[in-house]
């Protein structure tokens, strides 16, 4: 990976206090060129904030920011070659469709004839080709937010940012928004920074995601190893459902760790290093039941049929448990017993 | 940033080598100085150091050749932090000099300094010398923003640096003279004699519980706490009619709030004059119908107070109706649901609710009442309040400097100590329930004895305003009020009277020449108020910077000087060198910027509160810098605003008296100044025309503005429609 092209942004030991608050606490981030790097996490988690430190609009308390390999820390906004896409798209009311996408062109000197023509290409690329004459205010919501995607994109920046553009949308509109936005990105190979806090849109449009919490980064990686191989139980919870079992860890080896649940025991085949209490992970569709033969007593006490699947919550040796399992076999009864199984590899030991 | 820096090093350089350092008596725009290049009093700063020996004008010289060789610097923060010292201490320097080596006015450090060519002195900053500072103030502020402070925007640290120098040097800098003055006495500087001075029997007396008279102090809190009461009392009937009540008239008393906006100060106390005094038209009805002497009890606290509570009411009634609209009407609601009847909702609930705006619309009116001059002046006969006091102090027989600035200082301190009240206090203790959320209920009625109490104090008052405005109109037009009640034009044929000569048309009449001026000066302090004012509040909402609270609050400081106290200062601080304005049409102009600039800057905080901050924050990060984020966002959608500020900066220039009065000169009078000397001189006629003739003025710049301004709005909303 090289970090000195255009498009990379990197954060050495970036501090941000707004005065007693600290939103940021030694921040170390790398995006790669031509990736889409989502932040995640809950409100309040700093997201925002580094979104508007790579951008500029924020200084940093100390610390560097690095944007395609030059220190741009003390640059201010209007220098930096990022572009960015705001929740309330902040679209100027008193300019038509065709000068906000313009605009950013003509201010940096370009004469209005090829910004026009720039503009309207940018426009085309996101669906809205004769709209550019024109109010902000006579456009739909989802229609604002793809102006709002191409004024950030025509300026051909070298890192898009994005915060939360999808949350002024309904449900079905934000799906083929956020397809949208990712297909422009791959075809511009442009670096993009994403901030949500809906962790299924972070699964879908990321290259990578960066899990915040609390000012830091909590974990990072891409979609699949943090829905795989969370290391804590807050990651297990925030990206996708998870069930966390108490459990001891007795031993550990190379081979995996020795845990006691509830009179036990099972090797866990993945690397951990603590003794004593932990947590272990099991995914909904992970476990599986049957109405005998081994595992862990169990009661269902509530089953919802829902087509194509079933969830079940019971109540047994493990603590309360939420199930899915596919349709295939005969659903089981609400006051069942059944026998609840997993597959240790398919589990995963975070810290209690 | 090394460009920007470079072109204010050129143009310091211009200020510097070329431009006449000091002021000149035929002005700069005669050009005399170019003929007379290499003279002394009209060279540049350089040929003032090479040819002529004065030493202290080199620093601003060497700072400037400094900063040039630091460009060559390749470490941005490192040259910027040499730049941004060479520049400061240029600053320093060039003030020091020019505030040390003076003829006259305090020369604090005279005697410390005294050396040779000293004595002489020297004259007042000109046009060198103004451009030179200013290239140095924007070379600092360009340096301190390379510095990484203020993200690393010139733009706005240039604006920051801009707006403390000017508050510095024509807020503070003429305040500080008063408390200069203020110690002075007839032998030197005295720390003791000071506040003895200040809280004298001769301000604070109460004789008036003994039968002599009160101090001026005594007399101006009281007229300002009954007025702001009254006023306030008012003012809340008023308010209540307006948004409680089905009144059919409300159209009418909107029209109230608006008029006395474009009313000078001193004409209510001229229309009760006609009205009450010894030969006004009530006087004389009473007299004839009951046989009482006719007398003239309307000057003195009784006139005053009356004028005043004229004036202000309407002031008291616009901030009251945001109050009374601000109450909830889910809080009504909730009360009368719990069994409250209508009197038990107002009392407990409204009431409650509203007592900060009631405090703030008093606290309005007391420094209001405090400040006013043109009332007293007209009316107050034997009654002597402060602001009066100074104006004579001034310019009476024995002008006392130090007399003047303690009396200013009196009362500065109380309109400052009610305006910290106002905003440390009721500022913030507001229940005002205005949310993003749509309130749909509705405000519960008055009840019965509340509804009686509204209509019976504020119809009659508005009756009695309608009363005293259609004197005005009747005033102008009658021969000699009270003795010949005949029709005629002559008032305005002697005011504004235009002749056919031999050489074609004149303006003969006397007003021409005041009222020429007065709207040359209004119209080019209006747009740089606006421009101040609103950049200011661009500033204060938009951006984030060390020590923005005094920032703020020194801006709306000078809301809370009395205009008698700012003319003071201003005579007392631009009377000698280094900065020599007085007797010029600058000097007025400035004072009108600097008085109405809160206006300007509370306007401009609240419209720009309404912009949603992430527009501007998409224009940066799409490449546009501050100045043209500005220019080509936020400027447009703030039209509304910058209406306001323009009209309202307009209005006051032209309406103001207090301050104007000092500074005018026989060269540059202006309209109320030249009507106050009407009404001293018993020429009611020509003042109560004249005064119409500015009224008139007014409203038709106000429409004119509106329309002007207003029609680029509804094209945008034109196309809209289609
Ligand atoms: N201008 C500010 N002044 C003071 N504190 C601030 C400011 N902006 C943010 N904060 C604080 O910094 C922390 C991080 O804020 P940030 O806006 O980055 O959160 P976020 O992760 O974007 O949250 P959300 O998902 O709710 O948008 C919060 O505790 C917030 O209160
Ligand atoms: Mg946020």
């Amino acid at each position: 990976m090289n970090l000195n092209t255009p498009g990379s942004v990197v954060f050495e030991n970036v501090v941000k206090k707004y005065g007693e608050v600290t939103a940021l606490k030694a921040l170390n981030l790398t995006v790669e060129p031509g990736t889409l790097v989502t932040l995640l996490g809950p409100s309040g988690c700093g997201k925002t904030t580094t979104l508007r430190l790579i951008a500029g609009l924020e200084a940093a308390t100390s610390g560097k920011v690095i944007i395609g390999g030059k220190d741009v820390t003390h640059l201010s906004a209007t220098y930096r070659a990022v572009s960015m896409v705001f929740q309330s798209y902040a679209l100027f009311p008193h300019m038509t469709v065709r000068q906000n996408v313009a605009y950013g062109l003509t201010v940096k000197g370009m004469n209005k004839r090829e910004a026009a023509g720039s503009a309207d290409a940018g426009l085309e690329m996101v669906g809205l080709k004769g709209f550019g004459d024109r109010l902000p205010s006579e456009l739909s919501g989802g229609q604002q937010q793809r102006v709002a995607v191409a004024r950030a994109i025509v300026l051909e920046p070298e890192v898009l940012l994005l915060d939360e553009p999808l949350s002024n949308l309904d449900a079905k509109l934000r799906r083929h928004v956020r397809e949208e936005i990712r297909q422009i990105q791959q075809e511009l190979g442009l670096t993009a920074v994403y901030v949500t806090h809906d962790q299924e849109e972070a699964m879908a449009v990321s290259d990578r995601i960066i899990v915040m919490r609390n000012a830091e980064i909590a974990q990072e990686g891409n979609p699949h190893d943090l829905y795989e191989r969370p290391n804590s139980a807050f990651i297990a919870d925030f990206i996708g459902d998870a069930n966390l079992v108490d459990c001891e860890v007795i031993s550990t080896s190379d081979k995996g760790a020795e845990v006691a649940i509830s009179g036990q025991q099972l090797l866990i085949p993945n690397e951990f290093n603590h003794k004593g209490n932990a947590k272990l992970v099991l995914r909904p569709h992970h476990i599986q039941l049957s109405d005998g033969g081994e595992g862990f007593e169990g009661n269902i006490t509530y089953a919802a049929y829902l087509g194509n699947q079933v969830q079940y919550t019971i109540d047994g040796a493990l603590g309360p448990l939420f199930v899915i399992t596919d349709i295939t076999s005969n659903p089981f009864s609400t006051g069942q017993n059944v026998r609840i199984s997993f597959d240790p590899r398919k589990a995963r030991l975070v810290a209690g | 940033m090394k460009r920007t820096t470079g072109l204010w090093l050129l143009i310091g350089l211009f200020g510097y080598a070329v431009l006449p350092w000091y002021a000149l008596k035929r002005g700069f725009w005669s050009f005399e100085w170019v003929s007379q290049f290499g003279q002394q009093i009209s060279a540049s700063a350089l040929f003032q150091v090479l040819n002529f020996g004065r030493f202290w004008l080199a620093p601003a010289g060497v700072a400037l050749l400094v900063a040039a060789v630091l460009l060559t610097m390749n470490n941005p923060v490192k040259r910027s932090r040499w730049t941004a010292l060479a520049a400061l201490v240029g600053l320093i320097m060039t003030a020091l000099q020019g505030l040390i080596i003076v003829r006259g006015g305090p020369q604090a450090f005279g005697d410390f300094f005294a050396f040779g060519g000293m004595e002489n002195g020297q004259l007042g900053f000109g046009a060198g010398a103004f451009v030179l500072l200013l290239s140095l103030l924007f070379v600092l502020t360009t340096a301190i923003s390379g510095m990484g402070k203020g993200r690393g925007d010139a733009f706005v640290v240039g604006l920051i640096g801009l707006i403390i120098a000017l508050v510095g040097v024509f807020v503070f800098f003429p305040v500080v003279h008063i408390l200069i003055r203020a110690f002075e006495t007839p032998d030197g500087f005295s720390l003791t004699a000071f506040l003895p001075r200040l809280f004298s029997s001769d301000i604070w007396g109460l004789g008036c519980l003994s039968g002599t008279s009160c101090g001026p102090g005594i007399n101006s809190v009281v007229l300002a706490i009954l007025t702001g009461a009254t006023s306030t009392a008012l003012g809340l009937s008023f308010a209540l009619i307006f948004t409680r009540t089905d009144f059919r008239a409300k159209k009418l008393l909107r029209l109230l709030t608006v008029i006395p906006i474009v009313t000078p100060p001193f004409v209510i106390g001229l229309a009760l004059i006609l009205l009450f005094g010894r030969t006004g038209a009530v006087t004389g009805l009473f007299a004839d119908l009951f046989d009482v002497e006719k007398t003239r009890w309307i000057y003195g606290f009784d006139g005053v107070f009356l004028a005043q509570v004229l004036s202000f009411t309407p002031i008291a009634f616009l901030v009251l109706i945001g109050v009374v609209e601000g109450v909830s009407p889910s809080m009504e609601e909730a009360s009368q649901t719990l069994n409250a009847n209508r009197w038990q909702t107002f009392r407990y609930v409204s009431l409650p609710l509203m007592r900060p705006g009631l405090a703030n619309a008093f606290l309005l009116g007391f420094i209001e009442s405090l400040a006013d001059f043109g009332n007293p002046l007209v009316l107050g006969g034997n009654f002597d309040v402060l602001s009066t006091e100074i104006y004579f102090s001034i310019v009476g027989t024995v002008a006392d400097a130090s007399g003047t600035a303690i009396l200013s200082i009196a009362l500065l301190m109380l309109t400052l100590g009610a305006f910290i009240i106002q905003r440390q206090w009721v500022g913030k203790k507001s229940y005002a329930t205005v949310t993003g959320k749509g309130d749909s209920g509705r405000h519960s009625a008055l009840s019965k004895g509340v509804k009686t109490a509204c209509y019976a104090t504020a119809l009659p008052w508005a009756a009695f305003t309608a009363v005293v405005y259609s004197m005005i109109i009747f005033g102008s037009f009658v021969k000699l009020w009270g003795y010949n009640n005949s029709f005629t034009f002559d008032h305005y044929i002697r005011a504004f009277g235009i002749k056919h000569t031999a050489h074609g048309w004149r303006f003969s009449g006397v007003a021409w020449d005041s009222y020429f001026t007065t709207l040359t000066i209004s119209s080019i302090a209006a747009p740089l108020t606006a421009l101040l004012g609103l950049a200011t509040a661009y500033l204060l909402v938009r951006q984030k910077f060390a020590g923005k609270n005094i920032f703020e609050f020194s801006t709306m400081l000078s809301f809370a000087i009395p205009g008698t106290v700012i003319g003071v200062s201003y005579i007392l601080a631009f009377n000698f060198p280094p900065i020599e304005l007085t007797g010029t049409s600058i000097i007025l102009i400035i004072v009108f910027v600097f008085r109405n600039m809160p206006v300007g800057v509370r306007g401009g905080i609240a419209a720009m509160s309404q912009l949603d901050k992430s527009l501007d924050e998409a224009s940066i990060t799409l490449g546009a810098n501050s100045f043209t984020t500005v220019r080509r966002v936020i400027t447009p959608l703030l039209g509304p605003a910058i209406l306001a500020a323009l009209t309202y900066s307009f209005v006051r220039a032209i309406t103001s008296v207090s301050a104007v009065i000092f500074l005018v000169s026989a060269k540059h009078n202006m309209a109320t100044s030249f009507i106050v000397g009407r009404v001293e001189n018993g020429e009611f006629g020509i003042a109560i025309a004249y005064s119409a003739v500015l009224i008139v003025t007014m409203i038709t710049v106000i429409v004119l503005l509106q329309l002007l301004i207003g029609r680029r709005k509804l094209r945008a909303s034109d196309r809209v429609e289609t």
